[in-house]
C-alpha cells in the first residue's frame, strides 16, 4: 500500500510538472486553429511536384489538430489539382511534425532531441509520400 | 539548460501564451473566445487520456523496476523493444505531447530514445480513423501509406540508437 502511495505522489508530481507546458501548447494550438487556417494555402502550390511536396510537409508540420481534418484538406487539395506526392507530404507531416508542441518536446527530451527527431519527420514526410505514391501506382 | 531554469521554462512558456490572449483580446476578442471555446473542447477531449497516462505513470512507478524496464524496452533488449514502439504507439492514444511524461520517466528508467521516436512516430497511425482514410482516398493507398509509415518509423529509431545526446 505505501509503494502504491508513493508512485501516485511521484506520478502525480511528474504529471504537476508537466501541466504548464501541456496547457500552453494547448493554447497555442487553440490560437493557430482559429486565427489561421490551412484550407487558405491551396492557392499557393504550384504543380511543381519538388516545391509542392516541401510546401505540404511545412503546412503539415505547422498545423496540429485531429488527423480527420488532414483528412478533409488533403481530399480537398486532391480536388483542386493538387498532386498526390504533396498530399501524402502533407499528411504524414501533420501527424509526426509538431512546431506547435516544439516547445513541450524541448522542455521534455532537451533541444537537440526535438530538433533532429522534428527536423528528420519532416524530410521523413516526402520520403514516405514519394515511396507510398511509388508502391501506390504499381497495385 | 540548468534544472531550476527547465523546471520554470514550462511556466515561462505558460505566462507566454496568456500574455499572447490578452493582446490579441485587445485586437479580436471574438476570435480569441472561439480560441478559448476550442481549448476548452481539447481539455475535455484530453482529459481521459491524462487519467489513463497518470494510470500508466503509478503502474511503471509502482510495479515495474528499472531492471525489468530495461530488459524489456531498454537499450539492450533486442528486437522485441520495436515491436512494443510500433504497437503501443499505434494502440496509444490522445495528443502526443500528452505522452512526453511518461516517455521521458521511461527514459529515465533506461528505454532509449530509439524507443521513443518510435513511439511518438506510430502515434501518427490512427486505427479508428483507417475507415477516414479509405473513404477519402482508397483502401490501397491507406494500407501502404500505413505500412511505409510503420517501415520509416524503424529507421527513425535506428538512426536515434546511433546518436549520442
Amino acid at each position: 500500500m505505501q509503494c502504491f502511495k508513493n508512485a501516485a505522489a511521484q506520478s502525480a508530481k511528474i504529471l504537476f510538472n508537466a501541466l504548464p507546458v501541456l496547457v500552453g501548447v494547448i493554447l497555442l494550438i487553440g490560437a493557430v486553429s482559429v486565427f489561421v487556417s490551412p484550407s487558405g494555402f491551396a492557392r499557393i502550390f504550384s504543380q511543381n511536384i519538388f516545391w509542392d511536396s516541401l510546401l505540404g510537409s511545412a503546412l503539415g508540420s505547422v498545423f496540429a489538430g485531429n488527423p480527420i481534418t488532414s483528412y478533409i484538406l488533403g481530399g480537398e487539395f486532391l480536388k483542386q489539382g493538387i498532386g498526390l506526392i504533396p498530399v501524402t507530404a502533407f499528411l504524414v507531416a501533420w501527424v509526426t511534425v509538431g512546431v506547435l508542441q516544439l516547445p513541450a518536446e524541448i522542455v521534455f527530451f532537451g533541444r537537440r532531441f526535438a530538433f533532429l527527431r522534428n527536423g528528420l519527420s519532416f524530410v521523413f514526410s516526402i520520403a514516405v509520400a514519394l515511396t507510398t505514391v511509388l508502391i501506390y501506382s504499381h497495385l | 539548460m540548468k534544472t531550476s531554469e527547465k523546471s520554470l521554462a514550462g511556466w515561462y512558456f505558460l505566462g507566454g501564451m496568456i500574455v499572447i490572449y490578452f493582446v490579441l483580446a485587445f485586437f479580436k476578442l471574438e476570435a480569441v473566445i472561439d480560441a478559448l471555446f476550442f481549448v476548452g473542447r481539447i481539455f475535455k477531449t484530453v482529459l481521459p487520456v491524462l487519467l489513463l497516462i497518470f494510470a500508466l505513470l503509478i503502474f511503471f512507478n509502482a510495479s515495474v523496476s528499472h531492471e525489468q524496464i530495461s530488459n524489456f524496452i531498454g537499450k539492450s533488449s533486442g528486437g522485441k523493444k520495436w515491436v512494443v514502439a510500433v504497437m503501443a504507439g499505434i494502440l496509444s492514444a490522445g495528443p502526443i505531447y500528452l505522452w512526453y511524461p511518461l516517455l521521458r520517466d521511461l527514459h529515465k528508467k533506461g528505454v532509449s530514445h530509439g524507443f521513443i521516436v518510435t513511439f511518438l512516430y506510430n502515434r501518427a497511425i490512427k486505427l479508428p480513423l483507417l475507415p477516414l482514410l479509405i473513404f477519402y482516398f482508397d483502401w490501397k493507398y491507406a494500407l501502404t501509406l500505413l505500412l511505409v509509415m510503420v517501415v520509416f518509423s524503424l529507421v527513425q529509431g535506428v538512426i536515434f540508437e546511433r546518436i549520442k545526446f
